[in-house]
């Protein structure tokens, strides 16, 4: 008999058909961690933090449909250790100064940093260069603190149907390009109401002149821990809608 | 003036943007690289964003957003031309060219660079010039080239000889002793029934030749089942794991029969349009690929109407890849060939319902289909009265390495390792690599082992190792190749490959500790698990098979520190030292020394 019905680390609970593992369980107030995926946009798969345990193989939870039965695996020391470790990769590749950088405190990054128990990056620094563009009278990117999560290439895209942003090069080299004729912000058409202005989790876009409006302290990862702070948003957006 | 040159290629292509990766070469062709003002323009008369062209150009190795020579010299730097002396040709042609490696020569003539595995294992080393593979570099060819090079002789008037590319077929089998005449799987098909020879083909139990070994029937069976306004055959034609070459040599003699293997495909999805992906290292196969494709239109046997059955029409278009292993894998492959970078799709779904411009589509390799043509126009019977029980038929090797006798061989499924090794004249071998890197390394005590999908999977490279060869900079090399290839989509392969060539170079060169053993087997076991598509799924198995293989020889090249910092403090103080005129033992870390 169809229940509708998956296990996430023993607990049952119900998914609506077309979910896919990371909706479900968010719906049922269950965390799991995550970067890429934003409920407004479809999944994209690509940073492997909700990397989960489906009937013992390992899939991403925001690209994986939930079906009938299946028996997650979410909470454990393994998959939290992977996650610590994708984590500090992403720490590594970039050059992220959180002491410095004016997103700290309402960082997804490092607010998972703290959630994963992450005390250092692990891994050997690779110090890319990477430009910075502050051409732009109210928006200001920093390359050095992107994770390439895309979140800002489909906001513009799906959007702001603007195509602002996207991804160029290879592996480790690749790059977010601005689509402008000088290749800056600039001239790209990008407005400080934009959604794609708005949607990066980390420091790498930002609004500038607003860098400590609010006080370091009194920022979203300062008063809950990143799963809190997200189930708390679904919540609101159930209730909204 | 260049904005007429873009006009026409852009109209040549039919302004289409899915043939961005065509009309980008033939721009190339024509001025040389892709400079930024063509980049701009390109975007604007086909409407789509310039991050689109410009992240193309970035993404595959055969595109330049800067000058090159005209000349371009490119080596391959797979494993087995390193072994032949790929290094060596490097130094030479840069001594007597005056060059450095990705350095543009000042007069602009000539630049070189290397490249990954070229698909000429057996006669290497090998190069690609201007995109035309050049092999068995040696001394006296290299000095010839320079000479032509210096003269400014175009490269169509270059010495035939040069260009020689023997097949080297050493063991013919049921696929390689004869091809089959030409139309006559098309005239069995038709008398059989289409729906008879999809049974046939299930019958046959054959599998899928690129490594996945998926079922081909099934394959043929999802995706016409699959309703949509359109259905499509891919042939993938862009066999770049390094070590094999067995498409090539199949392209040269059996496009033919590959063709009509297509032909068949697309009676039975009910696919009008097909299309050969072929790797951008043979380039110099294209031209014979589609004067085979015109005259088998001109018999009927590709066109409307084939074979005089109204309404029975498939046309076969050959694209270009431009230098992207990842575009190997079915779904990178599909969005390169939809014009875009090869980042390999989420799946589910899965080509055969949702493929080429969405729709569904077969992607088989170039031996599958010169088999399943094969089965067709003989049935099943004699292709699986040879394999094993779940594996069936016979597999073509690319064997090349340390051996006398590198070439094709094809074997019955089962065939043992050590019988093949036997066969090509391997000696005092230390270890084989099956499936290229990201297959599986055996050393002498899993010599009795079998090629087979229950056993040892192969999609054709068998690499052999001698006694005289360090497995460590085996994986070395390897690991370096999937930390450049990788696409950069995923997380754990994006970073975790470079990761992993960082640890194994500093194993290598000395600076290991235990530390970074333990760091090694950690981070394979992340990447595996974690990442998005098989290149990432795969990109450790060097790693963990010479761990498990080779392990004592991992501990006799680090040291018994628990751990070693990754830099070289004596020598980050280097320019300090030079900047203060110093170098009194007091200016280095020797002092510090136990």
């Amino acid at each position: 008999m169809k229940t509708n019905s998956i296990s996430i680390d023993g607990q049952q609970i119900t998914f609506r058909e077309g979910q896919t593992i990371i909706q479900a369980a968010l719906e049922a107030g269950i965390y799991i961690p995550y970067l890429c995926y934003h409920p407004d946009f479809e999944a994209h798969g690509s940073c492997k933090v909700c990397t989960v345990r489906v009937n013992g193989s390992h899939c991403s939870a925001c690209t994986t449909f939930a079906s009938d039965g299946q028996v997650v695996d979410n909470h454990c020391e393994d998959l939290n250790s992977s996650r610590r470790a994708i984590t500090q990769m992403l720490f590594v590749e970039g050059n992220h100064l959180c002491p410095s950088c004016e997103k700290s405190g309402d960082c997804e990054l490092q607010a998972l940093g703290y959630y994963l128990k992450l005390f250092g990056s692990h891994f050997p620094h690779l110090f890319p260069h990477r430009e910075v563009d502050a051409t732009h009278p109210h928006i200001l990117l920093d390359r050095d603190r992107c994770i390439f999560c895309e979140l800002c290439v489909r906001a513009s895209r799906e959007v702001d149907q603007k195509n602002v942003f996207a991804i160029s090069g290879r592996g480790i080299d690749s790059e977010l390009v601005v689509n402008s004729p000088s290749g800056t912000l600039l001239d790209s058409g990008l407005d400080v109401n934009d959604k794609a202005a708005h949607v990066c989790p980390v420091g790498a876009i930002l609004i500038k002149n607003q860098a400590f409006q609010v006080p370091i302290g009194q920022r979203k990862y300062d008063k809950n821990r990143i799963d809190d702070a997200d189930l708390i948003e679904v919540k609101h957006d159930h209730i909204d809608s | 003036m260049i904005e007429t040159t873009i006009k026409s290629i852009i109209h040549h292509h039919a302004s289409d943007p899915t043939r961005l990766l065509d009309i980008l070469l033939d721009l190339q062709n024509q001025f040389g690289y892709l400079s930024a003002e063509t980049i701009t323009q390109t975007a604007d008369l086909l409407d789509i964003p310039v991050t689109r062209v410009q992240g193309v150009v970035a993404f595959y190795n055969f595109l330049y957003a800067k000058p090159v020579g005209r000349y371009r010299i490119l080596l391959s730097n797979c494993i087995i031309d390193t072994m032949h002396g790929a290094l060596a040709v490097m130094d030479q042609f840069c001594q007597q060219l005056g060059i450095k490696p990705d350095q543009l020569r000042s007069d602009g003539k000539v630049s070189i660079a290397e490249t990954s595995c070229s698909g000429f294992c057996d006669q290497g080393p090998a190069a690609l010039i201007n995109g035309v593979a050049i092999a068995s570099l040696n001394s006296q060819r290299i000095a010839s080239i320079v000479n032509l090079i210096e003269n400014d002789t175009p490269l169509k008037d270059w010495p035939a000889e040069l260009f020689q590319r023997p097949d080297n077929i050493q063991l013919p089998g049921y696929l390689l002793k004869q091809a089959i005449t030409p139309g006559s799987a098309i005239s069995s098909l038709l008398s059989r029934g289409t729906q008879a020879t999809l049974d046939e083909i299930e019958q046959s139990a054959l599998r899928g030749c690129g490594g996945a070994g998926f079922p081909t029937a099934s394959k043929w069976r999802y995706c016409r089942d699959a309703e949509a306004r359109q259905h499509y055959v891919v042939c993938n034609a862009d066999e770049g794991e390094p070590g094999t070459f067995k498409d090539r040599v199949l392209l040269n003699q059996f496009a033919d029969q590959m063709f009509e293997g297509m032909t068949i495909c697309a009676r039975i999805i009910g696919a009008r349009q097909g299309f050969v992906y072929l790797r951008g290292e043979y380039l110099y196969l294209k031209d014979k690929l589609q004067q085979i494709i015109d005259e088998r239109t001109a018999n009927h046997w590709l066109g409307n109407d084939i074979a005089g059955v109204t309404g029975f029409d498939f046309e076969i278009k050959i694209r270009l890849g431009a230098g992207a292993y990842i575009c190997g894998e079915e779904s990178a492959l599909l969005e390169s060939l939809e014009g875009k970078r090869g980042i390999p799709r989420i799946r589910p779904p899965f080509p055969v319902t949702h493929g080429y411009l969405n729709q569904p589509t077969v992607v088989n390799n170039v031996e599958t289909f010169a088999t399943a043509a094969k089965i067709a126009l003989e049935g099943s019977q004699p292709f699986n009265q040879q394999g094993t029980a779940n594996s069936p038929g016979s597999r073509l090797l690319s064997v090349a390495g340390d051996c006398t006798h590198p070439g094709i061989y094809e074997y019955p499924f089962g065939t043992r390792i050590d019988q093949i090794l036997d066969d090509c004249r391997a000696e005092n071998t230390l270890c084989v690599q099956i499936g290229g890197p990201s297959g599986t390394m055996i050393a002498e005590a899993d010599f009795h082992r079998h090629i087979s999908f229950e056993d040892l999977p192969t999609g054709g490279s068998f690499i052999v190792f001698n006694g005289t060869r360090d497995p460590l900079e085996i994986a070395g090399n390897f690991v370096a190749f999937f930390a450049h290839e990788n696409c950069g989509f995923c997380t754990p392969c994006r970073v975790g490959t470079t990761l992993m060539k960082n640890t194994l170079s500093k194993i290598n060169s000395g600076s290991g500790s235990q530390d970074d053993i333990a760091e090694l087997h950690q981070l394979c076991e992340l990447i595996s698990k974690n990442s998005h598509c098989g290149l990432g799924q795969t990109a450790p198995n060097p790693v963990m098979d010479t761990l498990a293989c080779f392990a004592e020889r991992y501990q006799a090249k680090v040291n018994n520190r628990t751990f070693t910092p990754d830099i070289d403090l004596e020598a980050a103080l280097q320019e300090a030292r030079q900047l203060t005129g110093r170098d009194d033992p007091a200016a280095h870390l020797d002092q510090f020394n136990e």
